[in-house]
């Protein structure tokens, strides 16, 4: 993509909590129009990098800017939404006093009836927050976000602690936004997240960006497919085969991971006619993230040895 | 600099910023008007103690006293809101994450104070309004119509020095040890301030350090509002300012750098 969509970045940033170092050198940019998620185990540097860009910490080291300008400048900040992963709301206002709160600080906002509408609460407006359930709040939180009618969105872990349904209609809305060109930027570590929603996934590990590119990319990093199928040769067999990596029944299914599918698939088919159901599928973003922070951790440990 | 980068901000319009603060203002007034819990005891501790001591104890005893102990209580009764309504309010939004949101939208940045500060002016006035009209009616205190507005007055704007004391004080503790350590300024001050018992009858010591207190400095505003003061108004202003303006200082140092 090139540089002159770039509406956000972080350039060599180093930040340190007294002894603990958060970010380590990341570099991260975000382009106009795009849903970015950014993924990685707790503790990896997500919720540090995020707090620069909104400006409420100062980079020990490096670049940070909005919109071209300091995150500290409230004009950069006026283009932006945020929703915070730990914000506890004034319990007793109503949720149409909080939309209209938010909505005054920015130049250009959305009507309350207007985000009501996009985040799906239009029937909970004259509620007080305290009275909501957790996702209710979630989505409250996320009306808020979008109440400036910003160009950029900070969804900090959007969906923790949502059952499935919730979550999948929080989904929808952001995608709905993305669609009327907003930028998202998504921090998660539900990989399925990613998965339904991102562009452009950025793996993060001990403040740096390990990873990064399409969440189709990143699957293709890893080598490793997975082999299902009903087969009557016993998986202690198959497991000895110096192709296989693992192998083991699942819900009465075999279940193989390789690197070689296709050469496991003939000696199968060779030594068993009746086997069915075969299956033979690129390993989830689940195995490529595994992988990926493993790959990284070795060659982390090879370092620190050498 | 690259193109959309530079491309033209949106611009708020003054009316816009202005907005934005009386939307924030609303927001903090209604969120605790909507709090019994914190009302109720900021509205009725002064008063019933007032009533209790002021009125119907000091009536027997002198007939100044009343009016004396309007200043008193009066004073007693606007530190609550601006300590509490500032230091606590305060200590939980940082707990709760609440002012690291707002630190992050575009919140003009002295909204969250004015919003703050409104609201402390508003539970002072309605304080002093009760304190006032127990004084007239059940306590008989005879207060021209300048007297009685001079006192609203000085008893409504002295909140200002607490609400600095109170944010000092939020940035200090966090959360639910906030009402703790609020208290263990507030009572001893307007023990020392003479709010309970005249300073007259204190310990010499005790009243040496009296002007250490800002609650002093303001009973003794309030008290000349009455009639009953001893001159010198002047100093009491200024030492009330010098607190408010050090208390202000120290507290945005602090949140400056803890946020």
């Amino acid at each position: 993509m090139s540089q002159d969509t770039c509406i956000a970045r972080l350039e060599g940033v180093h930040k340190r909590y007294g002894a603990v170092t958060a970010l380590d050198g990341i570099n991260l940019t975000i382009h106009r129009g795009e849903l970015l998620a950014l993924l990685g185990p707790n503790g990896a540097g997500k919720t540090t990098s995020i707090s620069l860009l909104l400006g409420l910490h100062r980079a020990d080291q490096g670049t940070v800017s909005l919109f071209g300008k300091d995150p500290q400048d409230i004009e950069a900040r006026r283009r932006i939404g945020v929703m915070l992963q730990s914000a506890n709301l004034p319990p007793t206002l109503k949720v149409r006093e909080l939309i209209r709160v938010t909505a005054s600080y920015y130049p250009n906002p959305r009507s309350v009836a207007e985000c009501a509408t996009i985040a799906g609460i239009t029937d909970l407006l004259d509620r007080r927050y305290v009275a909501l359930s957790g996702g209710q709040q979630r989505r409250v939180q996320f009306a808020m976000a979008l109440a400036g009618n910003p160009e950029l969105l900070f969804l900090d872990e959007p969906t923790v602690g949502l059952d499935l349904s919730a979550r999948q209609a929080l989904w929808a809305s952001i995608r709905s936004l993305v669609a009327s060109g907003s930028s998202v930027v998504l921090t998660t570590h539900y990989l399925e997240e990613a998965e339904a929603l991102a562009d452009r996934v950025c793996v993060i590990a001990r403040g740096r960006v390990i990873s990064e590119g399409t969440v189709d990319a990143l699957r293709a990093h890893v080598s490793v497919r997975r082999i299902r199928c009903l087969t009557s040769v016993p998986a202690e067999t198959i497991a000895a085969w110096p192709e296989v990596d693992t192998a083991s029944q699942q819900q009465g299914h075999m279940v193989i991971a390789t690197q070689h599918a296709e050469a496991v698939v003939r000696r199968l088919l060779a030594i068993d006619a009746d086997l069915a159901e075969l299956e033979v599928q690129r390993a989830g973003l689940a195995e490529a993230f595994t992988e990926i922070t493993r790959d990284s951790e070795a060659a982390n440990a090879a370092q620190e040895a050498a | 600099m690259n193109i959309i980068e530079s491309t033209a901000t949106p611009v708020m319009s003054t009316g816009q910023v202005f907005n934005a603060y009386v939307q924030e203002a609303r927001a903090e007034v209604l969120r605790y008007l909507r709090l019994p819990g914190f009302l109720l005891p900021t509205m009725l501790f002064p008063s019933v103690f007032y009533l209790m001591f002021g009125i119907i104890l000091a009536h027997q005893n002198s007939p100044d006293g009343a009016r004396f102990l309007l200043a008193s209580y009066g004073t007693f009764g606007v530190m609550a809101p601006g300590l509490f309504g500032f230091g606590v309010s305060l200590a939980i939004d940082r707990e709760h994450g609440l002012l690291t949101l707002k630190r992050a939208l575009p919140m003009p940045p002295g909204a969250y104070l004015v919003g703050k500060m409104c609201m402390a002016l508003m539970m002072a006035s309605v304080v002093t309004t009760l304190m006032l009209c127990l004084a007239r009616f059940g306590g008989g205190v005879q207060l021209s119509a300048g007297q009685a507005a001079t006192f609203f007055v000085t008893e409504v704007l002295g909140v200002l020095a607490f609400c600095s004391l109170g944010l000092l004080l939020g940035t200090l503790a966090k959360g639910q040890s906030a009402p703790g350590l609020v208290n263990l300024v507030y009572l001893p001050m307007a023990f020392l301030s003479g709010l309970w018992f005249p300073l007259s009858v204190m310990p010499k010591f005790i009243q040496a350090i009296a002007p250490l207190w800002p609650a002093y400095h303001l009973d003794q505003l309030a008290l000349s509002a009455i009639g009953m003061g001893q001159g010198g108004e002047w100093i009491h202003v200024v030492a009330l300012a010098a607190f408010t303006a050090g208390f202000l200082t120290l507290a945005a140092r602090r949140l400056a750098r803890h946020g």
